[in-house]
């Protein structure tokens, strides 16, 4: 117990590290996420083929390969990235973005083809006729699976410990060393410290979730 | 359908504009064809809507109406042959085809308002966000348009606590919003219960009287001939007559109206 107080301020820095994991690569997951899923309903078909290749590759591969793929093999390509907090962000989102797109399509498709349609019929392009027509409404069912999308990550942030990230799950990991007695109190420190992120993250989905709802 | 509700009316020898007095051309649709994989849903359809001109397209289910009317604004695209508005071929897509279609009001069966916009939401965002009007005028003249429809006491509500027939009538008025050239309307009435069908055509036919140019799918015979030029029947992807109300519906021609028109007045 009192190895935890004392290992205090290195678990805070392994968590501000896997929140910032967390964050950074939630929103950008979300904006590439969105992006690929207007890629998915465009009307241009090259367009919708972008979109689910990258989103088949992103969901069909495991996490640490695609950690693999950013951390050691594209840096041979030429592409030098400093082992470290920015090949993380791009594998999390690469892999994560294709969740946010799948949950923002099935939600984009949830909204009735008549709500569109009445929305072109007035002059409204592609893109505000998704802005403003499509994307409000599709918000109201998009946003409990995006919030599921998002705690996967902060979970799956995790996996950036074994390429030389020290995040919450590297930090446990090193400390269970220092510690060999008290392994148990720190994995409890650990989770106690992921929960900080995840249980807000459902709280405030559910927040959300209230507010967007309207009647039909 | 329920155009039993409407059949029996006092017919009305009133016509919005004399035919001589109609405009230029203003939808002409040239050797069109449309294709849904194997079904040649439109076919060789030539057909040309005056402006000032109230053209009612009638005929059985599935004969192609919903498709000639949702071509005209590019929401269904065509096989071949080609339609133009105002001079204007359709253009393909983009900023060129949302342009012109701000210019063709569309009124559907369904409604379609906007479900997360208020009455007045709906009616100002094209005004708004196509036409980049100021948000002051854009709801002055929105509101003046609901009064018009006879719904502006709804203004502040959101459209599932309307009537159909008042979604319908703000579902006009959305599209009015944008000074279109023409209105189409696809079977607006089918979707509503029967004491509603009334206060939608009354709109209808006041917009015909000030001179809109309009396309409307509808087995309406009191709409028709209240306030139609012209009555063409489709069937099976043809246009098979083409006839003044009167006429078509006293003296059809062609067996196939004969026969449509013999079911739709038994029901
Ligand atoms: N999106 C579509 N895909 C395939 N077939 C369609 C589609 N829309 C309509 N059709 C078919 O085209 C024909 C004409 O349909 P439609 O224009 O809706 O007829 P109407 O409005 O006269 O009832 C029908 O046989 C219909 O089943
Ligand atoms: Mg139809």
């Amino acid at each position: 117990m009192d190895s935890v107080i004392e290992s205090l301020p290195k678990l805070w820095d392994g968590f501000t590290t896997t929140l910032f994991l967390a964050v950074v690569s939630g929103v950008l997951s979300l904006v590439v996420g969105t992006v690929l899923a207007a890629f998915r309903v465009s009307p241009l078909r090259s367009l919708r083929i972008i979109g689910a290749t990258i989103v088949e590759i992103g969901r069909n591969t495991p996490l640490t390969l695609v950690f693999v793929f950013f951390v050691f093999i594209l840096p041979t390509t030429g592409y030098i990235l400093p082992l470290g907090r920015v090949p993380a962000v791009i594998a999390l989102t690469v892999y994560t973005s294709a969740f946010v797109c799948e949950a923002v399509r099935s939600g984009i498709n949830s909204v009735g083809v008549g709500q569109a349609e009445a929305a072109r019929a007035i002059g409204l392009g592609t893109v505000q006729t998704l802005s403003l027509v499509v994307i409000p409404q599709a918000l109201r069912t998009v946003v409990p699976p995006l919030i599921n999308v998002l705690i996967a990550l902060t979970k799956n942030t995790s996996v950036a410990a074994g390429f030389a990230v020290v995040e919450l799950t590297a930090t446990g990991r090193s400390l269970a060393r220092d510690f060999p007695t008290d392994v148990l109190w720190m994995l409890g420190g650990v989770a106690f410290f992921y929960l900080v992120i995840t249980i807000p993250a459902g709280t405030i989905a559910g927040a959300i979730e209230r507010r967007v709802v309207f009647s039909r | 359908m329920n155009d039993a509700s409407t059949t029996d009316e006092p017919i009305v020898d009133h016509e919005p504009t004399p035919r001589d007095q109609l405009g230029g051309p203003l939808v002409v649709l040239d050797g069109v064809n449309k294709y849904f994989g194997e079904l040649h849903v439109l076919q060789d359809i030539d057909l040309t809507v005056h402006r000032g001109e109230v053209l009612v397209v009638i005929g059985p289910s599935g004969s192609g109406k919903s498709t000639l009317c949702r071509a005209i604004n590019r929401l269904e695209t065509i096989s071949s042959g080609q339609i133009s508005i105002d001079g204007v071929p359709l253009p393909e897509e983009g900023k060129a085809l949302a342009r012109l279609r701000s210019d063709v009001g569309m009124v559907f069966q369904s409604f379609n308002l906007f479900a997360h916009k208020t009455v007045l939401e709906n009616v100002t965002l094209g005004p708004l966000k196509v036409r980049g009007m100021k948000s002051a005028a854009a709801k002055q003249e929105a509101m003046d348009l609901l009064d018009r429809v006879g719904v502006a006491n709804q203004a502040q509500k959101m459209p599932a606590q309307l009537s159909g027939g008042q979604q319908q009538r703000v579902a006009i008025a959305r599209a009015l919003a944008m000074n279109p050239k023409v209105m189409l309307f696809d079977e607006p009435t089918s979707a509503l219960d029967p004491e509603m069908i009334n206060e939608v055509l009354d709109v209808m036919v006041g917009l015909a009287k000030e001179g809109m140019t309009m396309v409307v799918v509808t087995h309406e015979m009191g709409f028709a001939r209240k306030a139609a030029h012209r009555v063409v029947f489709m069937d099976a992807g043809r246009i098979v007559e083409e006839a003044e109300p009167e006429v078509f519906f006293t003296a059809p021609t062609s067996d196939r109206a004969k026969d449509f028109l013999s079911k739709i007045l038994t029901h």
